[in-house]
């Protein structure tokens, strides 16, 4: 069962089943925390280290996931780990306060997106390292009905 | 300021070259362009060479030592990375080492074995250009990425899936004019909305391949190239970077980087891109030689669709894109592309690109881009040492 | 004696998965009646999770529609306990993951948290185990959850009812001059009795169930005793109840059970919502609860039985109070997710359940 093992897994890249580096970044891939600059305001997601006004001082900001889709792509053609649930639709989504991001659309074929469809985000499933590696969580989005 | 001149070049054929490994392609590319310089491995004075993946692939980083070894010299050598931008990232290294007084000769090679390995992990292994915590993670393919783009220019400027495909109709027809390309088969825009979507709605026949393949070129000091046969000119070389991911780009319709770049190139050149006969652009997906096109100033701003409708960008037309196949039908063995590149525009210069040469080719210019728009680099040649343009 | 207590529901919420897949094509696939099944389970169609669901993201949906009718910050929640019979680990807490992800205990985690098995009444224990924290003032709000993505095997009965959804409450104790609960439990009590109708062995993918034994000796007894003590304990009568809920592995036992216990179909109304959904398992009853209270009138008394296989019986009593309406006007409910709803086929059904571990 062991060497089952390896040969499911292998496939997956190393960097992909790293539990560690997936853990570090959970304030931002559970709860869409980012941070704002506390001198001229503006709002990152992922965090920043230094902001376009040049300011190091940043406070945590709680992104509310409301967005709208910029564009978007199905993809039929996929990453090993993702080779169950594909096809599935990936977009970049312009957050209400300024962030664009990129996510998975969950729940939607391609005909059912269109550009500017307002989305919300939903914790979702991202894959499962094997039957014995971690299951990888984040937020996807879906559009608002 | 110190002139650069390119003194002798050489390609690999690209295709899936299975007998052939990194180390060979290395080999072949490195060889040949010495011999078409005549010059001897013990008059280069610096070595530069771009490659994306082998550590990756091959498990073997370190190439700059791979590169002297087979040479048997002993001058200073180093691997550049700026992912699919690696090629002309080490062409700049190579122009910047002569202008400081560093090296007078220097080899300069863009190599990358991409078929050891399957596609799926090639593919894994590309979205390395990529922002992996926030693109990669998220199941994205570089297709999936490019076809975000295609989507976003198709509904801001009108371009039909028609259109779009006669970028790797033409890619196609010009590479059966080039014994090195990777395909020689012509293909119909039936054929290229038919083949299977790879990301919607990019196609297969939308995307470049996974390609193995080497190329290099020998930059000499001015004083010294002035004395060779036919030597082309660096008259300009520009770089410009943007942000690692495309969702923190300032625009999902073009390319900024490359406007940069451009810009920069063009201004050490002194001269407009209006000059300009010759044109190699990095056509990764069909959308990116649409981008290009109008990024670099070559024509108007969403007018791609109807001037591609006219032919113009055919290497007879008026404004001739990627005379030896581009990405899509030469091939795109990753950190050779911006070397192959060079390649071409030499052979346009010199009159040597038989079949596919481009009348009166007297200005060239290369762009090559990492990732979806991260690292851009744009060198303008000339046949003459100083241009007419100013 | 069962003990009066004193906490509320400040929050409820649910989430059922937006795929459906009919009765019937089951039934066409696996070469089986459909009328007699219909008629068997009174169940005509079921939830099927996306590949990207798992108890783990239905439990946090349930959780954000309840959070949202609380109101109050998640950092002063100070126990989750999570029920479930597809916990995606077999250890690793359901619970904690979920504690992350909404900021239970604020930053620095400041909560308890643990997950438990007991069938399908693996959630309402959960509640209990809320209840008991609450009642004792050893913390101010606490959370349960029960969702699962139970599975059947092809061509067995259970095919037709192992769907997936799940449900969440915030229960706070009732402090004077600060009332927050939108219904409050006024009793609970329980019966176990080692019972082998219905099992899985660790490493199982799907369970094992000993047929029509599950009737009589193991739901029915459970359900109506455990009911039948609590009448008797408090003195209430099964007329005093506006709604009933009991665990609804299918359409046909609870209609039968609320037969021998004397419930009508009026008081089953909005508890009993298996025929469009299936049998969540952990998430049965629950939902059931919520949909009542997402439909109840202010000051109405409620009547629940959950009932796990193994077996056992979590019975409540609660009662609506004047706050249950301003909070039905907030969050997702259920019928809104009944709304958005899309078929698929036995094949893509299979497919989307494969993935369930």
């Amino acid at each position: 069962m062991f060497l089952d093992e390896i040969e499911r897994t292998k496939d997956i890249k190393m960097h992909r089943q790293s539990p560690i580096m997936r853990w570090r970044k959970y304030p931002e891939r559970y709860r869409l925390e980012g941070n704002r600059c506390n001198l001229c305001g503006r709002i990152y997601f992922p965090k920043k280290e230094l902001c376009e006004c040049s300011s190091r001082e940043f406070s945590a900001f709680q992104l509310s996931g409301k967005g709208k889709i910029l564009t978007y792509t199905e993809i039929k053609s996929s990453p090993e780990e993702f080779s169950e649930m594909t096809p599935y639709c990936v977009g970049i989504i312009e957050l209400a306060e300024g962030p664009k991001i990129t996510a998975q659309i969950a729940d939607a074929s391609v005909d059912e997106l269109n550009i500017g469809d307002p989305v919300e985000p939903v914790f979702r499933k991202f894959f499962a390292v094997g039957d014995s590696g971690i299951i990888h969580y984040g937020i996807k989005f879906k559009k608002i009905e | 300021m110190e002139k650069v001149g390119i003194i002798g070049t050489g390609a690999t054929k690209f295709g899936e070259l299975w007998k052939q490994s990194l180390r060979d392609l290395l080999a072949e590319s490195q060889l040949k362009a010495i011999e078409d310089a005549k010059i001897s491995e013990r008059d280069i004075d610096m070595i530069f060479t771009g490659n994306m993946c082998s550590s990756d692939f091959s498990g073997q980083s370190h190439l700059g030592s791979m590169a002297a070894e087979i040479l048997n010299v002993n001058v200073p050598s180093v691997r550049v990375e700026a992912a699919c931008a690696s090629g002309s990232v080490a062409l700049r290294q190579g122009i910047q080492a002569i202008k400081a007084g560093e090296a007078d000769i220097v080899l300069v090679n863009g190599v990358e074995k991409m078929t050891d390995v399957q596609t799926r992990q090639a593919t894994t292994g590309l979205m390395g250009a990529g922002d992996e915590e926030w693109e990669g993670f998220n199941g994205l393919t570089f297709c999936g990425l490019y076809a975000m783009m295609a989507r976003a220019y198709m509904h801001k400027y009108r371009l039909t899936r028609e259109q779009l495909a006669l970028v790797s109709v033409k890619n196609h027809k010009h590479a059966t004019f080039n014994p090195i390309a990777h395909y020689h088969n012509e293909i119909t825009v039936d054929q290229v909305l038919n083949s299977s979507i790879i990301a919607d709605p990019l196609t297969l026949l939308d995307c470049s391949p996974i390609t193995d393949g080497g190329a290099s070129v020998i930059l000499a000091k001015e004083n010294i190239a002035k004395k060779f046969e036919s030597p082309i000119w660096v008259l300009g070389s520009g770089q410009a970077n943007d942000t690692l991911s495309l969702h923190g780009r300032k625009s999902l319709t073009e390319i900024p980087a490359t406007t940069h770049a451009a810009q920069r190139a063009l201004m050490q050149a002194k001269i407009g891109v209006d000059k300009v006969n010759v044109t190699e652009v990095h056509d990764c997906f069909s959308i990116a030689e649409v981008m290009a096109i109008e990024d670099l100033g070559l024509i108007p701003r969403g007018e791609a669709g109807r001037i591609m409708e006219e032919g113009q960008t055919y290497f007879d037309g008026k404004v001739p894109i990627n005379s030896c196949g581009g990405l899509k039908a030469c091939g795109h063995p990753i950190g050779a592309t911006g070397i192959k590149q060079v390649w071409e525009i030499v052979k346009q210069l010199r009159n040597e690109a038989g079949k596919r040469q481009i009348g009166n080719a007297d200005i060239g210019l290369t762009h090559n881009v990492g990732g979806t728009g991260s690292t851009v680099v744009v060198n303008v040649f000339g046949r003459d040492r100083e241009n007419k343009g100013y | 004696m069962v003990k009066r207590l004193n906490i509320g529901i400040t929050g409820f919420g649910c989430y059922i998965p937006r795929f459906r897949i009919r009765t019937e094509d089951i039934a066409v696939a696996n070469n089986q009646n459909v009328d007699l099944i219909k008629t068997a389970l009174l169940i005509n169609e079921k939830t099927v999770p996306n590949k990207d669901e798992d108890s783990i993201s239905i439990g946090i949906e349930a959780c954000k529609n309840a959070l949202l009718r609380a109101s109050i910050q998640p950092s002063r929640i100070k126990a989750i306990y999570m029920g479930s019979e597809s916990h995606p680990y077999a250890v690793k807490a359901s619970s904690a993951v979920i504690g992350g992800v909404l900021g239970i205990g604020g930053e620095e985690g400041n909560f308890t948290a643990a997950d438990t098995e007991f069938a399908c009444k693996a959630g309402t224990a959960a509640l209990q185990m809320i209840a008991g924290q609450v009642e004792a003032e050893m913390i101010d709000y606490g959370l349960a959850i029960g969702a699962d993505t139970s599975q059947g095997a092809p061509g067995d009965a259970l095919e037709y009812s192992a769907a997936a959804g799940g449900a969440a409450f915030i229960i706070g104790k009732n402090k004077k001059g600060k009332e927050e609960s939108a219904a409050n439990i006024l009793y609970t009590l329980s019966k176990t009795i080692d019972t082998p109708d219905f099992w899985r062995r660790n490493n199982e993918k799907y369970p094992t169930h000993m047929g029509r034994f599950t009737g009589e000796e193991a739901y029915f007894k459970h359900i109506t005793s455990t009911t039948q003590t609590m009448l008797d304990e408090t003195g209430l009568k099964i007329y005093d109840f506006d709604h009933v809920i009991l665990h609804q592995p299918n359409g046909k036992f609870p209609l039968k059970a609320a037969k021998m216990l004397g419930i009508t179909k009026e008081q089953l109304k909005f508890g009993i919502v298996v025929h469009e959904i299936g049998n969540t398992y952990s998430g049965s009853s629950l939902l059931g609860l919520v949909n009542v209270l997402e439909n109840a009138l202010p000051g109405q008394r409620i009547l629940l039985t959950s009932y796990g296989s193994g077996s056992g019986s979590d019975c409540f009593v609660i009662e609506t109070t004047d706050l249950i309406t301003e909070k039905q006007r907030i969050g997702k409910k259920l019928l809104n997710y009944l709304q958005n709803k899309q078929y698929v086929n036995y094949n893509q059904y299979r497919q989307m359940v494969k993935m369930i571990h």
